[in-house]
C-alpha cells in the first residue's frame, strides 16, 4: 500500500518483513502444525529490538512508538499470527503497563529482560465468569503486611505458561465493582502460583493459552501497579494499545490471505481459463484489497493518535473492529478462491482462516468494540450538539 | 584497521524488470531498490572483521549512486558500519564499470584503507568488473569470489577461500587487498531497531565529482550500452503426436533440425 513512511519507518518495516519471511516462515510451518511454541524466535526478535519497541533506552528498549510496532506486527502476523499475538501482548500490554504504571524498582527489575526477549510478558484479565463483563472478576487480592495474597483463577491467558511477568488484575475491594480492582506484576515462581488447563485451540496453535491458578499466591506489595483500585483504569488504558496491536494482526492476516488468493487464482485454470480472469474473482480481489487498505489506515490512525498522547479508545476500537472483521471476510473469500484445496493443510490459507477467527474474540469481542464506539459517538454528540 | 565496503543500489530481486520504450534502461515505476545482494556479504564481512580486530577498526561504506541510494547506505550503517562516502553527481547517470571504478578509486584514496570488501558482481547488470579495475587503479591485489576470509595474526596477510570447479582454492594475499564476496561467505545481519536509530547520527559524506577533483568527467567510459532488449518471448510449446513413438521421434528430430535449427 502506498503510504508516506519516513526513512526509519521503511527500514523498520523491511527488517520485520525480511525477518518474517526468512527466519520465521520456515519455523512457523512446523510450529503451527505440531503446536510447538517457537521459543527461539523471541530471543531473535529481542536482539532486533522488536520485544522492547516502546521501552525507553535506559531500560534496554528502542524508545519507538505504537506506529513502528504496528508496522512490525503487520509483517510478523502475515507469516505467523501465533508469534504475532505473543509479540503484541508482550509489547503493548505487559511492557507498556509496567512502563506506565510500575514503580522505578519494578521497571528496572522487569523491563530489561522483557525488552531483550529473554523474558516474555502476559496479561491476565479474563475469568470463567468475567469475559466481556470484566468488572465481574472475582480473583481476590488481600493485603497482608508487605504482601498481597491472591486466590482464584484466570483463564485464556496468552503466553501464561511461558511468561516471566504477568500483569494480573485482581479484586482488592469486594464492595465496588470497578474501583475495587487492582493490577499486579506476578512472577510464575511465586508460591501458590500454578498453571491449570492448557487450551487446545482452533487456531494460533504456535501460541499458548492457559489457565492460571492462584492458591494463597503471595505477591510483594512492590509489584502493585499504580495504586490500589486503579486496576480498571490500567486495564482499559492498556487495552487501547492492545487493540491497535490486534488490529495490526488483522491487517497482517488479511494481507497474507489476499496475497495467497491472488497467487493461487493466477495459477489455477478451470474451463481453460485462469480463475483470476473470471469476473467473480476480480470483484472479490477489488473488495478484499480495498478493505485491507481501509483497515490498515484505521490502524495507522489509531497508532498515531496514541503516539501523540491523545485519547484514542474509540479509534482503537474502530481499528480493531474493522480490521478483525476484514481479516475474517478476506480469509473467507481467499479460501473460496482456492476451492477445495483451500480446505486442506497443504495451503497456507487454511491456517490463515483458522487464525483470523480469534481476532474478533480477544481483547474485546466485536460486540464490545461496538459498545465502546457507540458510547463514544453518543457522548461526542451530547457534548457538541445543543439540545 | 580501516575497512571499506563497496555498495551498489540495484532493483529488488523480486522486481519485475521491464525495458523502457526507448531501450535505454528499465522502467523505474513501481520498482523497489535494495542493496546489491553480494554487497550485503561485503558489509557483513567488514563488520565481522571489525568485531574481530577490535575497537580501533572502522567500516566505511563507499557508494557511487543516485540521491535515492542514501536510504540503502543508511541501512548498511544500521547494520553497524561506522560512516559512509556517497558519490552522487548528475554527471554520473549510468556510469560504465570503468567510470565507476575511477570515481571510487579517487574517493578511496582520500579515505585510505587496509582492506576493501565488495560484491563479486552487481545483480542488475552482472558486469563484475569494478573490483578488478579498481584493484588495477589502486595497484593492490584482488581476490575474487571469496567464500571464506581469515586475517593472519600479524594483520598483514589474509587467507581467502574461493570456490572453483570441483573444489576450493585457498589463496594467501598481502594487505591491502580487495576481496569480492560470494554467497555463502557469511549470513548478513538485519538492520536492528537500535541500529536503525543509531544510524541516524552517523555521517554520510556526500561528494560530487568536483569535490573529488574531477574537472569534468572521471575519464571516458570504455563501454557503452547501445540498447536494452527484453529476452525473446517463449513461443509456447508444440506437442508432437503420432501413433507410433518411432514416428513421433522422427517428427521431433525434424522439427529440431528444420524449425528450431538446433541440431
Amino acid at each position: 500500500m502506498k503510504y508516506p513512511l519516513t526513512e526509519d519507518e521503511r527500514m523498520i518495516q523491511k527488517t520485520a518483513r525480511d525477518f518474517a519471511r526468512r527466519e520465521l516462515a520456515p519455523v512457523a510451518i512446523e510450529a503451527n502444525e505440531k503446536g510447538i511454541f517457537p521459543e527461539g524466535i523471541f530471543r531473535k526478535l529481542g536482539e532486533l529490538g522488536f520485544m522492547g519497541v516502546m521501552v525507553p533506552e535506559e531500560y534496554g528498549g528502542v524508545n519507538l512508538g505504537t506506529f513502528c510496532l504496528v508496522l512490525a506486527l503487520e509483517e510478523i502476523n502475515a507469516v505467523c499470527a501465533s508469534t504475532g499475538v505473543t509479540m503484541s501482548v508482550h509489547n503493548s500490554l505487559t511492557n507498556w503497563c509496567i512502563l506506565k504504571y510500575g514503580s522505578e524498582k519494578i521497571r528496572t527489575r522487569f523491563l530489561p529482560s522483557l525488552a531483550s526477549g529473554e523474558m516474555l510478558g502476559a496479561y491476565a484479565i479474563t475469568e470463567s465468569e468475567a469475559g466481556s463483563d470484566v468488572s465481574a472478576m472475582r480473583l481476590s487480592a488481600v493485603r497482608k503486611g508487605n504482601e498481597y495474597i491472591l486466590n482464584g483463577a484466570k483463564i485464556f491467558i496468552s503466553t501464561g505458561d511461558k511468561a516471566g511477568a504477568i500483569i494480573v488484575f485482581a479484586r482488592t475491594d469486594l464492595g465496588d465493582r470497578t474501583k475495587g480492582i487492582s493490577a499486579f506484576v506476578v512472577e510464575p515462581g511465586s508460591p501458590g502460583f500454578s498453571i491449570g488447563k492448557i487450551e487446545k485451540k482452533m487456531g494460533l496453535r504456535a501460541s499458548t493459552t492457559v489457565e492460571i491458578v492462584f492458591e494463597d499466591c503471595r505477591v510483594s506489595a512492590d509489584n502493585l501497579l499504580g495504586t490500589e483500585g486503579m486496576g480498571m483504569t490500567i486495564a482499559l488504558a492498556g487495552l487501547d494499545g492492545g487493540r491497535i496491536g490486534i488490529a495490526a494482526q488483522g491487517v497482517g492476516i488479511a494481507q497474507a490471505a489476499l496475497d495467497e488468493g491472488v497467487r493461487f487464482s493466477r495459477e489455477r485454470k478451470q474451463f481453460n481459463t485462469r480463475i483470476i480472469d473470471f469476473q467473480s474473482t476480480r470483484w472479490k480481489i477489488a473488495d478484499m484489497a480495498t478493505a485491507v487498505e481501509a483497515a490498515r489506515l484505521l490502524t495507522y490512525r489509531a497508532a498515531k493518535l496514541r503516539d501523540a498522547g491523545e485519547p484514542c479508545s474509540k479509534e482503537a476500537a474502530m481499528a480493531k473492529l474493522f480490521a478483525s472483521c476484514t481479516a475474517n471476510k478476506v480469509v473467507y473469500d481467499a479460501l473460496q478462491m482456492h476451492g477445495g484445496v483451500g480446505y486442506t493443510e497443504e495451503f497456507l490459507i487454511e491456517r490463515l482462516f483458522r487464525d483470523a477467527r480469534v481476532t474478533e474474540l480477544y481483547e474485546g469481542t466485536s460486540e464490545i468494540q461496538r459498545l465502546v464506539i457507540s458510547k463514544a459517538v453518543i457522548d461526542e454528540f451530547e457534548r457538541t450538539v445543543p439540545d | 584497521m580501516k575497512i571499506l565496503a563497496l555498495l551498489k543500489r540495484v532493483p529488488d530481486t523480486e522486481a519485475k524488470i521491464l525495458i523502457n520504450q526507448e531501450g535505454t534502461g528499465i522502467k523505474d515505476e513501481g520498482i523497489k531498490y535494495i542493496i546489491n545482494t553480494y554487497d550485503e556479504y561485503a558489509v557483513e564481512e567488514g563488520l565481522r572483521l571489525k568485531e574481530k580486530t577490535g575497537a580501533a577498526s572502522t567500516v566505511t561504506v563507499v557508494c557511487v549512486g543516485p540521491e535515492e541510494a542514501t536510504e540503502l547506505i543508511r541501512t548498511a550503517l544500521a547494520m553497524g558500519a561506522d560512516d559512509a562516502v556517497h558519490v552522487c553527481d548528475k554527471a554520473l547517470e549510468r556510469p560504465d564499470p570503468f567510470v565507476t571504478a575511477a570515481v571510487m578509486a579517487k574517493a578511496i584514496k582520500v579515505e585510505g584503507f587496509d582492506i576493501i570488501f565488495c560484491g563479486k558482481q552487481a545483480i542488475d547488470d552482472d558486469m563484475g568488473q569494478v573490483q578488478s579495475i579498481l584493484a588495477e587503479m589502486l595497484d593492490i591485489p584482488q581476490v575474487n569470489v571469496a567464500t571464506a576470509f581469515e586475517l593472519a595474526a600479524d594483520a598483514k596477510r589474509a587467507t581467502v577461500r574461493r570456490r572453483v570447479e570441483g573444489g576450493d582454492e585457498k589463496v594467501e594475499t598481502s594487505l591491502p587487498v580487495i576481496v569480492s564476496c560470494e554467497k555463502g561467505l557469511n549470513d548478513p545481519r538485519y538492520a536492528s531497531l537500535p541500529g536503525i536509530m543509531k544510524a541516524k547520527k552517523k555521517e554520510i559524506r556526500k561528494k560530487t565529482l568536483a569535490d573529488l577533483g574531477f574537472s569534468q568527467t572521471p575519464g571516458e567510459a570504455r563501454s557503452t550500452i547501445l540498447r536494452w532488449l527484453p529476452p525473446p518471448k517463449s513461443s509456447g510449446c508444440t506437442m508432437v503426436k503420432a501413433e507410433e513413438t518411432r514416428d513421433a521421434v522422427k517428427e521431433l528430430v525434424r522439427l529440431l533440425r528444420e524449425e528450431a535449427k538446433v541440431v
